[in-house]
């Protein structure tokens, strides 16, 4: 290579650098991607404020296309009936999807409680849904991977590579999987999935009347859910397995199941 | 309707999504492999520590094995909701979980008795091929046999005194590394129930241990009962002068039949043993420890499964052969009610953990209760009740029957 060549190749090379350079000063990717802030679904159930209406319920079942007939539900309401002596009554007729609409405690095999509303001490609802575990044993024991969980924390199941063994719902501790009636496949609340990762909420949450069920982002320090869940006094659902659940109660009481 | 709501009444308050899903079919699995490991250990305690006791009925329950082995994942298959996906189980396994080890086991154990068999048998397959080849105007079966026996030699023919030495060191390894996967193929169906932390009556360390141990125990006795059976037949040819071969007096067939039976007897009580004080202290710690769940799982086993438990699993299948064949004296006709209850207990057993162990909620204030469906009204009541429960147990039979056309199972000389 003579002088002449060299000098040349020389000056396209700090060019070329310098472009390049100048690309990264301009549009900053690191600083973009560090725009983006972290997400961590959470959600937070107010029991206090659920009256038993069924909304949710029967908002989910239509939005996520699970027959409505079928003795199944990714989300439920339970009632709780505490009596004067002492004695815990609980039911979630038909996963309450037509609401509470009696005073019978439904004690399955076809039997009723009729309680008398002197006899009762005290008595509330309480909607369960998948917590969305941070250490899934669904995940754990799944045989093919079928069942993961996403960076933002939800559990979803792939219907083209669930198996329908059943362990999931064995390893469930809160009773929240089930096989899909129509796709026989295993199925759960995934926070409605494909709704919030559009920027809407759940059905089970627009649905509710009296705003028993939020959701947020618990990474977010301004998101008012996770500002309640920071700042108040909350209880997780069964914390004795370890799974770290993140849904979020207030007013959950020992009788709660 | 939910397809579990079919055999699965709620009684009290239980989570909407709670039914008996892992039915009949989940009870026939350990069950099925049970017996593989069981037949296998039995088969290696003469081929790997040489008990002569034992030489009579090792061969042919290492056959007896393999056949169960084809058999033991069908139950999964048939309670699949995706059988057509079983593959994925092999192809994707996720080994975080219990049950993707089992493409691994199986045919890992699978491969092991597979060769030990053809070890064990080389010498018979290319005797039979040679003198098959040798003869003229062959007929169809006689075609059929040749063709089988030369395959089955692999291309091997070469049974000189050398190469059925090194055959027999081959079949003291694989059984010396057989048994470990036995116990692991079988102690690993327990560590699926075992490690369900959500389940109260499941969560046990102890879980794989007592799987074992009555694996080998139901093992042991479907072996004794199916050489007691096959010599009975022996016996009864013998005595009738058909003309199939027979190498035996009848009064020499009776003879080993009963000291083979009085030999294995034995190590079907120590395996018992083990067995019943494993569950028992599993039991018994259970009640003193009485952790939340106690309240409700001793509702479950002393109430309302009282008599599967007790009277079924204890009483029937337990105490009473170990009672019948404690007492000396053994005779064959003793032995035969006493191994068909052995092999009920272990089987309720397994009912009493599979079934069981779902028969009451997670919110620890309801119960499940489980109606077996008997008459086959669609595939699902077919393959989750009572005749798919019957078509998976009749299967290894009708394996073994093949098998033994094929290979000398019951042949009483050669070494070995």
């Amino acid at each position: 290579m003579n002088r002449r060549g060299f000098l040349k190749l020389s000056i396209k090379g700090a060019a070329g650098i310098a472009f390049a350079k100048g690309l990264d000063e301009i549009f900053r990717p690191r600083q973009g991607l560090a725009a983006v802030k972290p997400v961590r679904w959470g959600f937070l159930v107010d029991t206090y404020k659920c009256i038993g209406c069924g909304f949710c319920v029967r908002a989910c079942k239509l939005e996520n296309e699970i027959p409505y007939e079928a003795n199944v539900s990714r989300t439920w309401v339970e009632r709780y009936v505490i009596t004067k002596d002492g004695r815990v009554f609980a039911d979630a007729p038909k996963e309450a999807r037509n609401g509470f609409t009696t005073n019978r405690v439904d004690l399955g095999m076809g039997r009723y409680q009729d309680i008398k509303g002197e006899y009762i001490d005290k008595a509330f609802f309480v909607p369960k849904l998948c917590n969305q575990c941070d250490k899934p044993p669904c995940v754990q024991v799944c045989p093919v991977g079928a069942t993961y969980q996403t960076a933002d924390g939800v559990v979803l199941v792939d219907r083209k590579w669930c198996i329908g063994c059943g362990y999931c719902i064995m390893a469930c501790p809160y009773g929240m999987r089930f096989f899909h009636p129509v796709h026989q496949v295993a199925e759960k609340c995934n926070f409605c999935y494909h709704r919030i990762t559009k920027g809407m909420k759940p059905a089970c949450v627009q649905a509710c009347p009296t705003g028993a069920r939020k959701i947020g982002n618990i990474k977010d320090a301004q998101d008012p859910v996770a500002n309640i869940i920071m700042t108040q006094r909350v209880s997780i659902h069964k914390p004795e397995y370890g799974t770290n659940p993140q849904v979020y109660f207030i007013g959950l009481s020992e009788e709660v199941r | 309707m939910v397809l579990e709501e079919l055999w699965t009444v709620k009684e009290l308050f239980t989570y909407p999504n709670e039914y008996i899903y892992w039915s009949i079919q989940i009870v026939m699995y350990p069950f099925m492999t049970g017996l593989v490991a069981g037949a296998f250990v039995l088969s290696s305690l003469y081929h790997l520590f040489g008990i002569k006791q034992l030489k009579e009925i090792a061969r042919f329950s290492l056959v007896f094995s393999f056949a169960l082995l084809i058999v033991a994942p069908l139950p999964l298959l048939l309670h699949l909701q995706q059988p057509l996906r079983n593959y994925f189980v092999y192809m994707t396994p996720h080994f975080t979980s219990a049950i993707a080890a089992f493409g691994v086991v199986i045919f890992v154990y699978g491969a092991i008795v597979a060769s030990e068999i053809w070890f064990l048998y080389r010498k018979h397959l290319v005797e039979g091929s040679v003198k098959l080849k040798q003869q003229l105007n062959k007929n169809l079966a006689e075609k059929i046999r040749y063709g089988v026996y030369t395959i089955l030699t692999l291309g091997v023919f070469d049974i000189s005194e050398r190469t059925l030495r090194q055959d027999a060191k081959a079949i003291k390894i694989l059984a010396g590394v057989g048994v470990p996967v036995a116990c692991f193929l079988h102690g690993y169906a327990g560590f699926i129930f075992g490690s369900v932390k959500a389940n109260a009556l499941w969560m046990t360390p102890l879980m794989p241990v007592i799987f074992i141990m009555s694996a080998i125990v139901s093992g042991v006795a479907l072996c004794m009962l199916t050489y007691i059976i096959t010599m009975e037949v022996k016996k009864f040819r013998a005595a009738r002068k058909t003309p199939f071969p027979i190498h035996q007096t009848r009064e020499e067939i009776k003879g080993v039949e009963i000291d083979v039976v009085k030999k294995t007897a034995r190590y079907l009580l120590v395996f018992l043993i083990f067995s019943i004080s494993l569950e028992l202290l599993d039991l018994i710690f259970r009640g003193y420890t009485a952790v939340k769940s106690w309240d409700i799982l001793r509702r479950v086993i002393y109430e309302r499964d009282f008599l599967d438990i007790f009277i079924l699993q204890y009483t029937l299948g337990n105490l009473f052969p170990f009672i019948l064949l404690l007492i000396p004296r053994l005779t064959i006709r003793r032995a035969i009610p006493a191994l068909f209850l052995v092999l009920l207990g272990v089987f309720m057993m397994r009912w009493n953990v599979v079934i069981g162990g779902q028969s009451f909620s997670l919110t620890f204030s309801g119960y499940m209760n489980y109606r077996l469906p008997i008459i086959p009204h669609s595939l699902e009541t077919f393959k989750e009740g009572l005749f798919g429960a019957l078509l998976i147990g009749a299967l290894p039979f009708i394996l073994f029957w093949i098998f033994s056309k094929i290979l000398p199972v019951f042949d009483m000389e050669e070494s070995h």
